[in-house]
């Protein structure tokens, strides 16, 4: 008799915890093969709005840490993912990659968070400057994070499309809620495991399943996020502009298409200096 | 001598027991005026400039610019229409693809040195008509605004044949035909923060200044002729919102720069929603001015001045919220009456006046409503005495003590010489208050410690802080705002990158 394997309830990561959604509402996620696979929280936008309020309780203390610790717990994410590689290409494969592709798409990925770790302390140097003005004042510019980030990402590639917009925004010390890919959110849930054990502080990165459609509006209306990062279409671009409106946030949606997501193009130290705030600072020299 | 009045100084130094002697002049004296007499060579009537030319707007029809400062007209100035906006893209559309966009950029440059250069040759003439038409004191336009508008010429010619150094790792592009929208507070300036970057990048442009303040616009347009600047290049349309909607809202600009109200900005960013446009915005301000018990009171008194009466206080990044430490609450407010007391208000054209004429009639209604919305919501106000002139738009230095977080004047920006004063006790509870806005444009710290001001410079969310100093401003240095105070900066290596396309 052979024995009944025990199946796991996909539960998306906010806060530092793997939560239902309010809701209780869920949908069912086939696999390729068409086969039932398990039944995804189907999360709201009170959803939504908790894990806003639970970025915004980790965001001061992630920004106030030092690059060099941002950058080490990032790259302790790579090593979580690169322990449990294996496991997410299994999972990338049973929603729909080619085997090749699937582990392509993880190790582009453990890599890309290592490049945003990198970057970590040193992008402040690349992106800020001491400014020769023409008075008797010491003034430079410094880098910011804005604070809380929605990203929502592209249905696919499902993992590295989410980690693609979501590392350039916390290496900053920005915090992030994030919505994974509706096509295939499984890769984002498991994610989430890894997250919690990559000693990045519960809250920083928050990651919501669901409909596209039911959350968007929140995403584009929320005062609280500071900025969006979406891979999304015509639409729902206009949309999250119009919402942004309200806020003056700012909104940045990727271009990226299919392949080009594994290209180094698709990394830049200019995807972080999207969500960063320019500060300058004056002081008078003198005695 | 006995004009001169001897004032108890608020901070009895305990050592002696003997009050510090202060002279107060107050309004004992009437000072003889000593107007700037220079040419500002206005003539009758201004056309749009389109395409390397003056040109009629196809409907014919003008509106008079006045003189804020006597309401008397100045001069006559084309209303665009449509027809005018669309052949003002079409010509810098044409220039972007035929000459400015594949110019080599070190020929750019010497454009934007020639403009430079050509500004400096007639700053004072240039000065005097922005002081006509704005309302700003002579000394103001003639000291800060056109020298610091041909600086930014001059810095930014620098960067057009550099521009592998704005973006390391990646190559720059221009972004093509760009959009621009400019206020009436610094007409000549704000065109030139807008112009130069732009151009630098290789784009080109069409801009609109505001209808209070389009001469100097106009008159900027016979130095790109004289300085040869290929036609279409840059292209000035003039007339009120309607006119800026139609520059936004054209099809053909890759990108909208404006300055203005946060209201309008809303405005421009859903009106661009569903478009492929990029966006700079620099909005809206109520920054915070945070004096501490151990600054230097008598600096500090000088820096919240210039921070809140400065060109009016017609400026978005104005100290319009004095945060004074509870120790020295009592001195700073004592000084700073005492100070305003000697602050001559009047005409702009006068070389002594400290605060000049509002510059438009709508305004001063506007700081009128918020200064009454401040006695009746229970704060204190002091305004010092003195004449005003019969004509004209005029408002007296306010301050107003005793201001609570709720009201009004501590939370709307009303671009006006009115200060609104609160206190705090502790380090926290200053960077609470100074942060408890939807604005972010810039702040200020007074404090006489180190690390003091470091915190500060890091707790305060604004994209400019001031320490021991207020309103400065550089061309190498990058200005705009946080949260509801726009995105994007002006100046420096971070003001180029925002009209640049990464390839």
């Amino acid at each position: 008799m052979t024995r009944l394997p025990i199946t796991k309830t996909p539960k998306p990561y906010v806060g530092g915890a793997f939560i239902r959604s309010e809701s209780g509402r869920t949908y069912p996620l086939q696999d390729r093969t068409g086969n039932f696979f398990a039944n995804i929280p189907q999360c709201t936008r009170k959803d939504l709005r908790n894990a806003v309020e639970a970025a915004a309780k980790a965001g001061p203390g992630w920004a106030r840490r030092t690059a060099y610790n941002r950058g080490q717990i990032l790259y302790r994410l790579g090593e979580m993912l690169e322990a449990r590689r294996q496991e997410m290409i299994n999972v990338l494969a049973q929603f729909g990659s080619k085997s090749a592709a699937a582990a392509k798409e993880v190790d582009v990925t453990i890599d890309r968070i290592v490049y945003y770790a990198g970057w970590a302390d040193k992008y402040e140097q690349v992106l800020g400057n001491v400014n020769p003005v023409a008075s008797p004042h010491f003034n430079f510019t410094v880098t910011e994070p804005m604070g809380i980030i929605g990203v929502i990402a592209p249905d696919s590639p499902a993992l590295l499309g989410l980690m693609s917009l979501v590392a350039p925004a916390i290496v900053s010390g920005n915090t992030v809620v994030a919505m994974a890919s509706e096509a295939s959110p499984y890769p984002a849930v498991l994610f989430g495991e890894m997250l919690a054990t990559s000693d990045l502080p519960g809250g920083v990165v928050n990651i919501l399943t669901g409909y596209r459609s039911e959350l968007v509006p929140t995403f584009s209306t929320h005062t609280h996020l500071r900025g969006v990062s979406a891979a999304v279409g015509p639409e729902d671009r206009k949309a999250l502009r119009l919402g942004a409106a309200e806020s003056v946030k700012r909104v940045q949606f990727s271009d990226t298409k299919g392949d080009a997501w594994l290209e180094d193009s698709a990394q830049s130290v200019y995807a972080i200096r999207d969500f960063i705030e320019f500060k300058t600072i004056w002081h008078p020299i003198g005695a | 001598m006995t004009s001169l009045a001897l004032k108890k100084s608020p901070r009895v130094p305990a050592r002696t027991g003997r009050p510090a002697p202060e002279l107060i002049f107050g309004d004992l004296w009437e000072f003889d005026p000593a107007p700037e007499s220079a040419d500002p060579k206005l003539k009758a009537r201004y056309d749009l400039f389109i395409d390397g030319k003056f040109v009629a707007p196809k409907s014919g029809k003008y509106f008079p610019s006045i003189n804020p400062a006597n309401e008397q007209k100045l001069t006559d100035i084309a209303l665009a229409g449509r027809e005018d906006v669309d052949a003002a893209y079409a010509a810098a559309q044409r220039a972007f693809e035929n000459v400015w966009g594949k110019m080599p950029g070190r020929e750019r440059a010497k454009y934007l040195y020639r403009i430079a250069r050509l500004l400096q040759d007639r700053a004072r003439e240039f000065a005097v008509a922005e002081t006509l038409d704005g309302g700003k004191p002579i000394k103001e336009a003639r000291d800060f605004d056109v020298p610091m508008a041909a600086a930014h010429f001059f810095y930014h010619a620098g960067w057009a044949d550099k521009l592998e150094y704005v973006a390391p790792g990646r190559r720059v592009a221009p972004l093509g035909v760009v959009g621009q929208v400019i206020p009436w507070n610094f007409p000549l300036l704000m065109l030139a923060w807008k112009l130069a970057p732009a151009l630098a990048l290789g784009n080109t442009v069409v801009l609109k200044p505001a209808e209070t303040t389009s001469i100097t616009c106009l008159k900027f347009a016979e130095i790109l002729q004289d300085a040869g600047l290929p036609p279409g290049v840059v292209n000035f349309v003039t007339g009120a919102g309607d006119v800026g909607a139609a520059v936004i809202n054209h099809p053909t600009p890759a990108k909208i720069a404006f300055t203005g109200s946060t209201e309008v900005g809303k405005i421009i960013m859903r009106s661009l929603a569903g478009t492929e446009k990029k966006m700079t915005l620099e909005l809206g301000g109520k920054a915070a001015n945070v004096v501490f018990d151990d600054a230097p009171l008598d600096q500090a008194v000088e820096g919240i001045v210039n921070g809140i009466f400065f060109n009016q206080g017609h400026v978005c990044c104005a100290g319009s919220r004095l945060l004074v430490h509870e120790p020295v609450a009592e001195a700073v407010l004592t000084k700073l009456k005492n100070r305003i007391r000697v602050l001559r208000v009047g005409d702009p054209m006068d070389k002594n006046t400290d605060i000049g004429a509002i510059n438009s009639r709508s305004q001063l209604e506007k700081i009128h409503e918020l200064v009454e919305s401040g006695t009746k919501e229970g704060a204190e106000i002091f305004q010092p005495g003195g004449k005003l002139p019969a004509k004209g738009f005029y408002f007296r230095p306010t301050i107003f003590s005793g201001v609570s977080m709720s009201h009004r004047i501590a939370r709307e920006e009303i671009f006006g010489p009115v200060l609104s004063i609160l206190t705090f006790r502790t380090v926290d509870e200053a960077i609470e208050k100074a942060n408890n806005t939807a604005y972010g444009l810039s702040a200020g710290v007074w404090t006489d410690k180190g690390s003091r001001i470091l915190k500060l410079s890091v707790e305060l969310k604004a994209g400019v802080i001031w320490a021991n100093t207020f309103n400065k401003f550089d061309p190498a240095s990058p200005f705009g705002g946080y949260k509801e105070s726009g995105f994007g900066r002006e100046g420096g290596r971070q003001g180029l990158l925002d009209y640049a396309k990464l390839v």
